[in-house]
């Protein structure tokens, strides 16, 4: 089973842990955060957009996709949506798995896939003003490896 | 047909959704976009350069072949950023 879940609200990445790898031989986690530096144009804060519904799908196929490669006991993802502040967290990535190789694979294969289809959009507010992040190339090369060979 | 805009697109278009009546000849998402260049307002600007924005119908990613009918919902919006 897949713990998705697209909320405003903060989360507690050791809770998550706790409950998703109780019966696991190993926990995987990752958390992204809002990373306030951009060469001394602060950011004051970041909005994050998503499409309702899709996000969700998305986030089970990408997911499910996961668990067809590897032997997974678990997985969890929770992405907040609305403003946040420097040093936020914005994403959790939790795979639990018997042993630590699919536990690790798994979870860079969720953040390099819910990277490039996750219909979630970054605005920032920095002192020069507001601005739409610009998705990356790198981001897309990363997702691409996965599917080569 | 319900269109459904997102982030930058949705600003530049001045709605985030709506439900339109499109010609008989609008087939797939390209013949739409080409549609919707036509309208008033920010639309030429929104959707003047396809490889700027990305589309999905019925929630699932779909490219600019896609055929489309009166009943689909698609969706316009940048590469996506999250994460």
């Amino acid at each position: 089973m897949n713990r998705i879940r697209v909320q405003p609200d903060d989360f507690d990445p050791g809770l998550e842990i706790a409950q998703l790898g109780a019966q696991a031989g190993a926990v995987v986690s990752f958390t992204g955060l809002v990373r306030a530096d951009n060469f001394g144009d602060r950011l004051i804060s970041m909005t994050l957009e998503h499409f309702p519904g899709m996000t969700e799908r998305e986030l089970e196929r990408i997911a499910n996709e996961a668990r067809a490669r590897w032997e997974l006991l678990g997985v969890t993802i929770v992405h907040r949506y609305g403003e946040l502040k420097p040093g936020e967290k914005i994403v959790l990535v939790v795979t639990a798995a018997s042993h630590r190789r699919a536990a690790f694979e798994a979870a860079e294969y969720l953040m390099d896939y819910l990277k490039t289809s996750a219909p979630f959009w970054k605005q920032e507010l920095r002192q020069s003003g507001e601005h739409w992040i610009e998705a990356r190339s790198s981001d897309d090369d990363a997702a691409a490896r996965w599917s080569k060979g | 047909m319900k269109l459904l805009y997102f982030a930058w697109v949705r600003q530049k278009a001045g709605c985030s959704e709506e439900v339109v009546t499109v010609p008989a000849d609008v087939r797939t998402v390209l013949d739409l976009v080409r549609w919707l260049r036509l309208r008033d307002g920010g639309f030429g600007e929104a959707f003047a350069d396809e490889k700027r924005f990305r589309v999905a119908v019925n929630q699932e990613h779909a490219l600019l072949g896609a055929v489309i009918g009166q009943d689909d919902e698609v969706a316009f919006f940048p590469p996506v950023t999250g994460g």
